[in-house]
């Protein structure tokens, strides 16, 4: 087998020019194939990050009444929905594959924040210690809250980037200054910026609309002092940092049915805890893109077939030349078997080696389309040992044919050929 | 007795004939024979030799080689049989023009089955000693036809076979070169290496210690010739 190997790349090499030009079809048929599958690829993880955002991987698990997100800012704290102490949040925590958890309550709708005469349009957040770290939100300026704030239901607040550039715009430095929330006067201690750990990539409505939720910023306020402007202790939301991407959908179910063993609801409410199936949503894009790309990876297997058949050609052509070669040794002693494995194992390798070319001319061919196209391309590498995999089986099938030829040649009239 | 052709017929089909090639043709050669055929062009030499070289077989009548009825054999046997019994030498050599001495010489030992180190080894001393053991990797384009021709006895040597096949094997070389070549079979043959050779050149012939005639498909002799040398 090895000295066939050997023996093959031997010939590939005599025949430089004739080895590179039956290759050809197979090199552009994988390139096209590669490149094609690269951006497929590319962009399923483009709409993985834009909808779950690569690194944070945040399940949120909200309140729902129904399939609507159920909201304090006009509804009515429904009974039997506990709020949840230190001891549930360690339980959140402790859910396999989860690295932190917090909770908090929120108002979608900021009633009454004001910064002297200007009203904030945007979202209040009453959180704890391990809200910032599970969005991995850092400190800017100012300070982080720290454990009296909690205790000691302490009227201060942190706002984010936004917020500082609506409220504040003639560079007036916020730490120090208060804003009236509900009524209440809480002091700004601190400015926040979230880790960027991606940069959303917006082609289009339905990639802004994915992000504008932001666009007013959010303030927090320590979740204990939430009673202060909103007059109760609300059942919070639980978000929790899952360790990977792919562990998100089962973290999310865990941490929901944890949370809905805590209710008390009357039957019938349809009040449960939920935790939105980012993963899901994001996987049903994939299929809708993968479903129209996969007819082009049929289109470009045709050109696979093109060379196939060329390689077929080759070999034929070879087998003729050859045809004393083939005489001689099988006058010497070589059996019909090896003869054919002689021919397939050069056919193989021929577009094994095509295979491989052509994977490398696709990663590059992808490359390019994505610097020109602005879209991203990712190399998938198993797809990759599939086209070299699959290369070879081009070249046994279609080498199949001449090597049977040569195999079944009389030596006595192989011998005599000119 | 290690060949023995026993009343053989071998017909060809041409159209709807049958045309016979070989006539009732029997042969006996025993071990250590030097043997030369000698026929004109036509005379059913070549499929002669393609029957003993097992590469045919005969339409009727027997061949034993080393024991082994020939007729009986499948292609795969035949093979095997040809690799193991058989070293052929041809008229226009037949070598592997991409491969060096070393390796062409190698061939029949890797369908036999020799590990690569071995076969490298044994190569190298049967082209030492047909006088080409400085020309290892030299290819059959850098080699005279002299050479070329030493190549491929060594080639046929390598697997200590029990019969040397030679169909013409001067019959592309000059004089001097053609005598060297006999001066190897000459040596070959008192190391006990049975010899068959096919020629239509009586000088060549004349190395033989039996000769035979083969003329119209029917074999005649053998001339004993062992006294003239």
């Amino acid at each position: 087998m090895f000295e066939n190997i050997s023996l093959a790349f031997q010939g590939i090499w005599g025949h430089k020019m004739r080895s590179a030009l039956t290759m050809l079809g197979i090199i552009i048929g994988i390139a096209a194939i590669i490149s094609i599958v690269s951006t497929i690829k590319g962009t399923n993880e483009q709409i993985k990050q834009n909808l779950i955002g690569a690194g944070n991987n945040a399940v949120e698990v909200q309140l729902y009444q129904g399939d609507e997100s159920y909201e304090f800012s006009w509804n009515a704290i429904p009974k039997g929905v506990p709020v949840l102490d230190e001891t549930r949040r360690e339980e959140l925590a402790a859910i396999e594959n989860v690295e932190d958890a917090s909770l908090y309550t929120y108002r979608s709708y900021a009633d009454n924040v004001f910064y002297q005469n200007t009203a904030f349009n945007g979202y209040v957040y009453g959180i704890d210690m391990h809200y910032f770290s599970v969005y991995g939100y850092y400190v800017q300026w100012g300070r982080n809250f720290v454990e009296r704030d909690f205790t000691e239901h302490k009227k201060v607040v942190i706002i984010d980037q936004t917020v500082m550039s609506t409220l504040y715009p003639n560079g007036v430095n916020p730490v120090g200054t208060c804003l009236e929330i509900a009524g209440s006067p809480f002091t700004v201690i601190g400015i926040v910026d979230q880790k960027s750990s991606f940069e959303p990539v917006i082609k289009n409505m339905d990639d802004y609309n994915m992000y504008r939720t932001d666009s007013n910023g959010k303030i927090f306020i320590p979740g204990e002092s939430w009673c202060i402007p909103y007059q109760f202790d609300e059942p919070q939301n639980a978000v929790l940092k899952a360790k990977d991407t792919d562990s998100m959908t089962n973290v999310g179910k865990a941490a929901s049915d944890l949370m809905n063993g805590s209710l008390n609801v009357a039957r019938g409410s349809n009040i449960t805890y939920k935790s939105e199936d980012l993963l899901k949503q994001a996987k049903d894009l994939q299929d809708l893109s993968n479903s129209t790309n996969q007819q082009l990876i049929w289109i470009a297997s045709i050109s696979l077939l093109v060379g196939g058949i060329g390689v077929m050609n080759i070999m034929l052509v070879s087998v003729t030349e050859r045809t004393r070669e083939i005489g001689l040794k099988k006058a010497i002693g070589a059996k019909k078997s090896r003869i054919l494995w002689q021919f397939l194992t050069e056919a193989a390798v021929l577009t094994s080696l095509g295979g491989l070319l052509g994977v490398g001319g696709g990663i590059l061919m992808a490359s390019v389309i994505s610097r020109i196209a602005k879209t991203p391309t990712a190399i998938s590498v198993p797809a990759s040992v599939i086209a070299v995999v699959f290369s070879m089986v081009i070249g046994v099938v279609f080498g199949l044919f001449p090597a049977v030829k040569a195999a079944n040649l009389n030596p006595i009239e192989a011998l005599r050929h000119e | 007795m290690i060949l023995e052709l026993d009343h053989i017929f071998k017909d060809y089909p041409q159209g709807k004939l049958t045309v016979p090639v070989l006539k009732d043709v029997s042969l006996q050669v025993e071990e250590g024979d030097y043997i030369a055929i000698m026929g004109p062009s036509g005379s059913g030499k070549t499929t002669l030799m393609n029957l003993i070289g097992c590469l045919d077989v005969p339409t009727s009548g027997t061949y034993i080689l080393a024991g082994k009825n020939i007729a009986k054999q499948n292609e795969n046997q035949m093979a095997e049989i040809r690799n193991r019994y058989i070293g052929f030498v041809f008229q226009t050599f037949n070598l592997l023009p991409k491969l060096s001495a070393q390796d062409n010489v190698a061939l029949p030992l890797l369908y036999a089955g020799v590990g690569k180190r071995e076969r490298r080894e044994r190569a190298a001393e049967a082209l030492r000693k047909v006088g080409l053991g400085d020309r290892l990797n030299f290819r059959s384009n850098q080699l005279s036809g002299g050479q070329c021709q030493r190549v491929a006895i060594a080639r046929a040597m390598v697997g200590n076979p029990t019969i040397l096949l030679a169909d013409e094997p001067t019959g592309a070389l000059d004089t001097k070169s053609g005598e060297q070549v006999m001066e190897i079979f000459r040596q070959l043959n008192e190391e006990g290496v049975t010899i068959i050779m096919i020629t239509h050149e009586p000088d060549i012939a004349m190395h033989a210690k039996k000769l035979y005639h083969i003329r119209d498909g029917v074999l005649t002799g053998p001339e004993d010739r062992s006294e003239d040398d």
